[in-house]
């Protein structure tokens, strides 16, 4: 399975341009309607489970309004040959 | 529509990517979904990967990213109109370790401040010039600039730049490759996640040609202006794709010898 992703969006720089959402490869990114930030805009938020952690989002963001994590998987222990 | 938020993976996380250090918490004043942000990011990180911020100084332009100094974490100066390249000369000269560059628009660098870009790339100034080529003036409200498109539709060319009386676009990446002082004279574009990682890759270059004292370095990058193109800052990003790389070819038009062998 892999790796899950997270991101964390600073809703102060969030402008609501939507490209994180456009970019996104696994749609996991929308605007969340129901809120606005400080600045008047709806902003993105994660709204799917299937977020990988690839890093896209922020690629794109011009606000660098987005935090990127992922999981990290426990390494197995080694097959003995 | 409505948001069920996601559950938080329960295993560890590590980060991937955060804000640079080397820029402010400031929230920027451009439009939403405008590449200068992007721009700005990507100096920020070049800056934070080489760990030269206490040594670099940044000069604004005049245009919409007059206020740069606000979003850098770093020294930064203002520059009359166009004049940024000839204050970055001083800077360079009176500070020589330092690490200097500028940010220009089209309508700075291309326009008003055409003298200045070319004399101090002719005498090979160790300076970094990040050039913002969006095809408008988006400050002033849209006009046309230097670089817009035949045919583009501005507030100044509400039928289209026609060529006959308001002349071709001007292709600085190619012209400054002319020069012999110039060390890095690139284009790149910022239309989507693969060219923002490249553009990251010779904004590095851009860098490196300074601090290891080769010539003149510039990166001029393809932009958005999505307020003064009325477009949505997508439907920008895919006229950046369409219409403008085809007339602004991406490529490398001078590297320096020293520049090909760095892997960064």
């Amino acid at each position: 399975m892999p790796a899950k992703g997270w991101v964390e969006i600073d809703e102060a720089l969030c402008k609501g341009c939507e490209l994180c959402v456009a970019y996104c490869p696994v749609s996991v990114l929308a605007l969340d309607t129901n809120r606005l930030t400080p600045q008047g805009y709806h902003p993105a938020a994660l709204v799917e489970d299937a977020c990988t952690g690839c890093n896209v989002c922020a690629v794109v963001c011009p606000e660098a309004a987005i935090t990127v994590y992922r999981e990290v998987i426990p390494r197995r222990h080694a097959t003995t040959v | 529509m409505t948001v069920s938020a996601p559950s938080k993976p329960r295993r560890k996380l590590k980060l991937v990517y955060q804000k640079p250090e080397a820029l402010t918490d400031k929230a920027t004043h451009y439009c939403p979904g405008c590449t200068h942000g992007v721009a700005h990011r990507l100096v920020a990180e070049v800056i934070d990967e080489m760990g030269i911020r206490e040594r670099a100084i940044g000069i604004a332009p005049v245009g919409c990213a007059v206020l740069a100094y606000d979003y850098f974490e770093l020294d930064g100066v203002e520059a009359a109109h166009g004049r940024a390249p000839a204050m970055a000369t001083g800077i360079k000269r009176v500070l020589p370790d330092s690490v200097v560059f500028t940010y220009q628009g089209d309508g700075d660098l291309a326009s008003i401040g055409m003298a200045e870009i070319m004399h101090a790339a002719a005498r090979g100034e160790r300076i970094t010039v990040i050039f913002i080529n969006n095809a408008i003036y988006g400050m002033t409200g849209g006009q046309m600039a230097p670089t817009t498109l035949p045919q583009q539709v501005t507030t100044s060319s509400p039928r289209g730049r026609d060529v006959v009386t308001q002349g071709y676009p001007i292709r600085m990446a190619e012209i400054l490759a002319t020069l012999d002082g110039v060390a890095y004279s690139v284009r790149r574009s910022m239309h989507d996640p693969a060219n923002i990682r490249k553009a990251k890759k010779a904004i590095r270059l851009a860098f490196e040609a300074q601090v290891r004292g080769l010539g003149f370095a510039m990166v001029e990058l393809l932009s958005t202006c999505p307020t003064n193109w009325r477009m949505s800052p997508i439907e920008a990003m895919h006229w950046v794709r369409d219409h403008m790389v085809p007339a602004y070819p991406l490529g490398d038009y001078k590297v320096d010898a020293a520049l090909k062998k760095l892997r960064v």
